[in-house]
């Protein structure tokens, strides 16, 4: 069996970001705190591959830092989603039908019904903006994705024949939930948190967008946009240029989601071939 | 029906009440008391004390959100700390730009998704349907704020189509105010119409294998009549749940996207709001915004169960 297309592509993409965003810990182009005012707005050229920016700043360095930001965020994010939501449909897969169950998926179905945007500049806006509240911001509305995911998932597990017998042998349900049961599902979480990660690095650009993310002077793609909106029509690259990185980068992961999808995924397997 | 509609009800006042509870709890612990923020750092405390008590600060914190709650049921949403004017008022004035603004985004949305999934499930597999997928795997990806500074840059710079931002009002026709929102509206529009599009065609491809179609097809209906007359009508049922959602998804995403157009709509009103600390505006845009939401959903429920007797026993 060969490897989807998509999950090469998607995976490509994303290494290359990740790659430039590990890079830029030891080695940028130039140092992004360096302000050069006569060399701002320059096109990209053989000198700054991708321009520069209004204060002359290098563009290919300023996204190499700006995917870090948007990595670490959305990465954390999606691990407040797991690390709570996780545990919380496993629980409520194992008590199924329990009081608990209910409180919990009602507290789901009421997270869900926030808009999530609003929330995030609501918290922002309470706490301070920064990089911080905006991990918590969206790794709270990761939450309950990962907890019915989850859920879901466990349930259809709960009635098969080695779960009874894990259950024969003595262990209890939060033992089977992590032995047993997590292993299973296992590639379902890999495949969201894929997803996840794509919508928090979104979610990211757009509150340091209206100034509620990381604040100056750590880079971040998303306020490289604001900052260009004003200068779009003079020097589109630096309008064009990190939205183009939003772009490639959340589609890397879409793919690579996709792809792993259909890889880990026996059922759609047969039906392929 | 009725069993099904109170069930809902009930669950839709608990949400109303506890989104209340988590919005009131989260605005009140902002740091900084906006009495003291309205009159500066060399404001006597007599002063402050005295404008605290004519805000209505000096109640006690669940007195006030017992009154801000009552309020809102009469449709009273209190006064603006720093406008003086009621926030029911200033609310209508945003809702007549943030309103319309969505109703166009998702009418927009509608209008490329459906042709676009329909499109895409009627050729499966084929080379049209590669193309559908693809460009959506893209809508997905492209962030609404971005595409709208393109479209300012094409649209109103370059080829100077429509103005780059602003609202002239309705006072002057309808015409004007529908060319302002028009942008923004196809900004917002595009990403969610991605979503709908894959939606559509995964939920029509699931209607094509089912048994029905088959029966439709025995009985000499051609593939394209089967398609239209028996798979569409009855693949809108997830494609309903998934607009119920864009609705309150556009409504909110708007705040962002009057950003970048200058839009005297809510989204300004509540960073406004914010930055000079009038609490009870935020609080109530955000709970108007969240009631929406809930309300919408809880519509799009009852809908469902009136069009598919199945969900009802179901629920």
């Amino acid at each position: 069996m060969s490897l989807p297309r998509t999950l090469i592509l998607g995976a490509l993409l994303t290494v290359l970001f990740l790659g430039g965003a590990l890079l830029s810990f030891v080695w940028t182009p130039y140092d992004i705190e360096l302000l050069d005012i006569p060399n701002r707005l320059h096109a990209p050229d053989a000198v700054n591959w991708l321009g520069t920016d209004h204060l002359g700043r290098d563009i290919l360095s300023m996204i190499m830092m700006g995917a870090r930001t948007s990595i670490a965020v959305a990465l954390l994010a999606v691990g407040i989603g797991m690390g709570i939501g996780v545990p919380l449909g496993l629980t409520a897969a194992a008590r199924r039908g329990s009081l608990l169950d209910e409180v919990i998926m009602r507290g789901n179905d009421l997270i869900f019904a926030f808009p999530s945007l609003v929330i995030a500049i609501l918290i922002t806006a309470v706490f301070g903006a920064g990089a911080a509240n905006a991990i918590i911001a969206i790794g709270i509305f990761n939450i309950p994705v990962f907890a019915r995911v989850t859920r879901g998932a466990a349930l259809s597990f709960w009635s098969r024949d080695f779960i009874l017998a894990a259950r024969v042998a003595g262990k209890n349900k939060a033992r089977i939930s992590v032995e047993h049961i997590l292993p299973n599902i296992a590639n379902l979480l890999i495949v969201q948190g894929t997803i996840q990660f794509s919508l928090g690095i979104l979610a990211e650009a757009a509150l340091s967008y209206i100034g509620l993310g990381a604040q100056p002077p750590t880079a971040s793609w998303g306020r490289m946009l604001a900052d260009a909106q004003t200068l779009a029509s003079i020097a589109p690259h630096v309008a064009l240029i990190p939205g183009l990185a939003i772009v490639l980068m959340v589609l890397g992961l879409n793919l690579m989601g996709d792809g792993l999808r259909d890889l880990l995924d026996p059922r759609i397997r047969v039906a392929r071939t | 029906m009725i069993r099904y509609t109170v069930g809902r009800l009930v669950s839709l006042c608990l949400s109303l009440i506890v989104a209340s509870m988590v919005i009131f709890t989260v605005v009140e612990v902002v740091p900084g008391d906006p009495a003291a923020y309205m009159l500066g750092v060399n404001a006597r405390p007599d002063t402050v004390a005295a404008l605290r008590a004519e805000l209505g600060l000096d109640v006690p914190k669940v007195q006030r959100y017992l009154d801000w709650t009552a309020g809102m049921l009469q449709g009273d949403f209190g006064r603006s700390y720093t406008y003086r004017t009621p926030v029911s008022q200033m609310i209508l004035d945003r809702m007549v730009v943030s309103l319309p603004l969505a109703v166009l985004a998702l009418g927009l949305t509608i209008l490329i998704a459906f042709p676009a999934g329909i499109y895409a499930a009627s050729r499966r597999g084929k080379l049209g349907d590669a193309g559908v997928m693809g460009a959506t795997q893209l809508g997905v990806a492209v962030p609404n704020f971005w595409f709208a500074m393109i479209l300012v840059l094409v649209f109103a710079v370059n080829l100077r189509w429509v103005s780059a931002g602003g609202f002239p009002g309705w006072g002057n026709g309808i015409w004007p105010g529908i060319k302002a929102l028009i942008l923004p509206a196809v900004a917002l529009a595009l990403p969610q119409a991605a979503i709908l599009a894959r939606v559509m065609r995964s939920s029509l491809l699931d209607m094509l294998g089912e048994d029905f179609i088959r029966t439709a097809r025995a009985k000499g209906l051609s593939r394209r009549q089967a398609l239209w007359r028996h798979a569409v009508r009855n693949a809108l049922i997830p494609v309903l749940t998934i607009i119920g959602l864009q609705f309150s998804f556009l409504l909110a995403g708007g705040i962002v996207i009057e950003q970048i157009f200058y839009l005297p709509g809510l989204g300004r009103l509540i960073f406004q709001a914010i930055s000079s600390r009038d609490l009870i505006v935020v609080e109530s845009v955000v709970m108007l915004l969240v009631g929406l939401v809930i309300i919408v959903n809880f519509a799009v429920d009852l809908a469902y169960a009136l069009v598919d007797p199945r969900l009802r026993v179901r629920a």
